[in-house]
């Protein structure tokens, strides 16, 4: 159907005999490994397993809603779910999601070097998010937590009689892992680039990855402080945010959103990187506005550190700060609106073929400016009186971290997963599901915003009969979205061993990655590179032409 | 079935329709945008799609003015979307003055209504049409929060501290009712409706109420039984100030600052009293903190507001 040719393997195109897959054998190998790439193996391995405890919990939880009582499952068992569904999504596989499989398998390859500056923090940042989620699974075992992810105080210091202190133990952890891997990130990036490799020259998933890292190095300690108080509250009852011991539970909200808000865009920015590589790759140009998006997302970690208070603006904080922080999120929305068009931009008079990563890129696209978009109605005071708490806010930010994120992380595995294995899916499939996903999304997210507007309550076990349609349209599209998350997990181990070679550079990318073999060898670059030229080069032949 | 299909509630308050109107704007925008960039993106994916395998593109060069326009047009209308709803949430910050005050306990997982002349009940609460009705809200345990779709009205209820909400109901009927911060268990459990009826019928209904005692003749029991009347006199004395007039009257405190006698000061000085000290007196008063239930609160609150004018021997302000 399209023009792509199936690469012709050349053999000095075959994989090379030692590459980092079979460098060495056994479990010990991969346990004590320093290779980046190894790693960013174990992180896809374990959030792949935390992807799937979070989906399960959503397949129940949305089968309840199903009907308007509370019938297939108890208050208390649903209020656990969705506790589960939000912990482990967000902690366990949004936040490490792009950052710690691709952007550790990526990073150094993509600036030319070796390996991160510090590979044995990088092993030690794995371990801690695992002991981090073995906590978080002993509390699930145990019986649950029923907090909702939020932590809501005085209720989950005093009031919930479920697994708080050993999930916040979790969660406390598990923020270490992302402190350190931001560190590694920021200090490879600035001091292992290879020659040549200028600021202005990095791909734009680089700079996603900065902007991220500053993210997580500067918000996640305070995270970790909030929840840290929690289990000091809960265990030995001193009065911090339960106003019956003398505390401010409203003080909780505010240090919980000053990490969590930045933290959307922990998961948001990382997908933006990917995007820009996919769409230049498979449109053959150079991005519209390069220095544009770079900014834009460093602006975008910025801001995003003052604009907390707009998920407070009807729990009391006064009404100046509302004012305020209304004001200060509606700056959020420019810098990404400036990503969407020069995006949109970058598609003007190129070269495109659908391949699977396009299509990703292009859903992500779409749902993130209605995720975008909709940001705009939360952010509007009025607006957000009536819509906070409710599914509008459900739909929102899904839009922004599924549609958005999950979507960004997909293309990406798709984009790279000829790197990473040296194999090629089947692309009838991958593109077939891309499509599911879409659709099954929409039709799953979309009547929520509905729901929200007319009024129906998050985390409701039970509600009023006539919003049962909406809400079975939306079981409906979950059970689509299901399969199509199904689908890649299958055809991606299938490709593993019968997948064609895929040879070094399948979708004739420019990125440095693309100019070592697939899969890599453990050094990655047999010479270190020279850089001469700027990322997404793809128009240079015409410019030779030209000069 | 086309009743449930609807994607508005009912509009049964002052603001409703102005929120309405706003949202609608705000999709207005948004329709234009998604408009906008799907069109263009499906346009060029198929205008621009790939012919030939080696085929180059020409190189467009990044255009300062398109980056310029699509920075200012958006911020132009953002801007205008905060400005529209920060006055919309001014309005619905301030109850007007003379709102007839109906006071709301939350707990898990029922809500308690006491009205001004007594009437109390639970997870109903019948208002008249066409009345500003502020509602004063707190919490007896965990953060609830206050939500009528159809008047468009939340506010959290916070545990510590009173917040309110008000409303002036525009059509008569029932509403739901829901708690929509999450709660515990029951969370889902804890609606209920609100019931508007004409001023008559309603004033049918509050007669009808067995519980007929206003809040302010149960407040100034609580202040005999409780001994508060022993150091709080009709004039200020050594024992204490007397609280006649004190309600929305602002008070010197022995640390310099200033504030205004609202509920939330009202109550703080009967839980913690050392929180805030008034100017002149010594810190002797003992805190009533565990003694009071928030129901009891309410009705102190409400005696403490019915003194009114000036106490004895003080010039009026
Ligand atoms: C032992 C005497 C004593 C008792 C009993 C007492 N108070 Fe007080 N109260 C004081 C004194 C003295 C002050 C002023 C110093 C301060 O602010 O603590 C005061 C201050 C107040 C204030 C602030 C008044 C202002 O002008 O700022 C309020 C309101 C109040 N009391 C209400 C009560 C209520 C209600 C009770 C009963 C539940 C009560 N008090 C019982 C002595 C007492
Ligand atoms: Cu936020
Ligand atoms: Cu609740």
């Amino acid at each position: 159907m399209s023009p792509v040719v199936e690469p012709i393997i050349a053999p000095e195109n075959l994989p090379p005999r030692v590459n980092y897959l079979n460098a060495g054998y056994g479990i010990r190998s991969w346990l004590l490994t320093k290779d980046h790439k190894r790693i960013a193996l174990l992180y896809l391995a374990s959030i792949t397993f935390f992807f799937f405890i979070g989906g399960a919990a959503a397949v129940l939880f949305r089968l309840e809603l199903l009907t308007p009582q509370s019938d297939l499952l108890q208050a208390e068992t649903y209020n656990k779910l969705f506790t589960i569904h939000g912990l482990i999504m967000v902690f366990f596989f949004l936040i490490p999601s792009i950052p710690a499989v691709l952007g550790n398998f990526l990073v150094p390859m993509m600036i030319g070097a070796r390996d991160l500056a510090f590979p044995r923090i990088n092993l030690l940042s794995w371990y801690i998010f695992i002991i981090g989620g073995m906590f978080t699974l002993t509390a699930i075992i145990l019986g649950g937590v029923d907090t909702g992810w939020t932590f809501y105080t005085p209720y989950s210091t005093t009031y919930a009689n479920t697994y708080v202190i050993i999930t916040a133990a979790g969660v406390f952890i598990t923020g270490f892992s992302s402190i350190l891997t931001g560190l590694n990130f920021i200090v490879t990036i600035h001091k292992m680039r290879a020659p040549g490799m200028t600021w202005m020259r990095l791909p734009l998933f680089i700079w996603a990855q900065y902007a991220t890292s500053l993210i997580n190095l500067l918000g996640t300690p305070v995270l970790a402080i909030s929840i840290f108080l929690i289990a000091i509250e809960r265990a030995f009852r001193l009065g911090i945010f339960d106003p019956a011991l003398g505390g401010d539970p409203v003080l909780f909200q505010h240090l919980f959103w000053f990490y969590s808000h930045p933290a959307v865009y922990i998961m948001i920015l990382p997908a933006m990187g990917v995007i820009s590589e996919v769409i230049t790759c498979f449109s053959r140009k150079r991005i519209f506005g390069y220095s544009f998006i770079a900014v834009s997302s460093l602006a975008i970690a910025v801001l995003g550190f003052f604009v907390w208070g707009h998920h407070m603006f009807v729990s009391s904080q006064s009404i100046y700060a509302g004012l305020i922080f209304s004001f200060l999120s509606m700056f959020v929305a420019i810098p990404s609106a400036v990503k969407v068009f020069n995006w949109t931009a970058t598609l003007y008079k190129g070269s495109i073929i659908y391949q699977t990563p396009l299509l990703y890129a292009l859903g992500f696209i779409g749902l993130f400016t209605i995720g975008g978009l909709t940001g705009i109605f939360v952010a509007t005071l009025a607006i957000d009186v009536h819509v906070h708490d409710t599914y509008f806010i459900i739909a929102h930010f899904h839009y922004i971290m599924v549609g958005g994120a999950l979507m960004g992380y997909l293309g990406g595995l798709h984009f790279w997963w000829p790197k990473i294995t040296g194999r090629l899916y089947p692309e009838g499939w991958a593109r077939l599901s891309a499509l599911i996903i879409f659709v099954g999304f929409n039709l799953t997210f979309f009547p929520q915003f509905i729901l929200g507007y007319l009024g129906m309550p998050r985390r409701y076990a039970a509600y009023p009969d006539e919003f049962q349609v909406l809400n079975v349209m939306s079981s409906a599209g979950a059970s689509i979205l299901g399969i199509g998350y199904l689908i890649p997990m299958i055809y991606f181990i299938w490709s593993m061993r019968y997948g064609p070679l895929a040879g070094p550079n399948p979708w004739n990318a420019k990125g440095l990655e693309w100019t070592t073999p697939s899969p890599p060898t453990t050094e990655n670059f047999e010479h270190k590179p020279h850089i001469t030229e700027e990322a997404y080069a793809y128009e240079v032949k015409e410019e030779k032409v030209v000069g | 079935m086309l009743e449930r299909l609807r994607i508005f509630p009912d509009q049964a308050s002052t603001i409703a329709g102005e929120v309405d109107t706003l949202y609608l704007f705000l999709i207005g925008m948004s329709t234009f945008f998604v408009a906008l960039i799907f069109g263009l993106v499906i346009y060029f994916a198929a205008k621009y799609r790939r012919r030939s395998v080696n085929e180059v593109p020409p190189p467009v060069r990044t255009d300062l003015r398109l980056e310029i326009a699509w920075t200012v047009i958006p911020l132009v209308l953002v801007l205008i979307s905060f400005a529209w709803g920060a006055q919309l949430f001014v309005t619905m910050g301030q109850a007007p003055a003379g709102a007839m005050e109906i006071h709301a306990v939350g707990r898990q997982w029922m809500w308690k209504f006491q009205h001004p002349s007594g009437g109390r009940e639970i997870n109903q609460l019948h208002v008249p049409v066409g009345i500003p009705i502020k509602i004063l809200l707190a919490s007896e345990d965990v953060i609830h929060s206050f939500f009528v779709p159809a008047f468009r009205v939340k506010m959290d209820v916070v545990p510590g501290k009173y917040t309110s909400a008000w409303f002036e109901a525009t059509m008569e009927g029932e509403f739901h009712l829901f708690c929509a911060e999450y709660c515990g268990t029951q969370h889902s459990g804890m609606i209920g409706r609100v019931v508007v009826m004409k001023p008559v019928d309603y004033q049918r209904w509050l007669s009808d109420q067995a519980s007929g005692e206003p809040l302010a003749v149960g407040g100034e029991r609580l202040f005999q039984q409780r001994g508060c009347a022993t150091c709080h006199r009709t004039s200020d004395g050594p024992t204490g100030p007397a609280l006649h007039g004190l309600f929305g009257r602002r008070v010197q405190l022995q640390s310099g600052d200033s504030v205004v006698a609202d509920e939330s000061y009202i109550r703080e000085s009967v839980l913690n009293p050392n929180a805030k000290i008034t100017e002149g007196y010594q810190p002797i008063m003992p805190t009533f903190q565990g003694q009071l239930s928030e129901e009891g609160l309410h009705q102190m609150i409400a005696y403490i507001k019915s003194l009114s004018g000036p106490a004895e021997g003080r010039k009026a302000p």
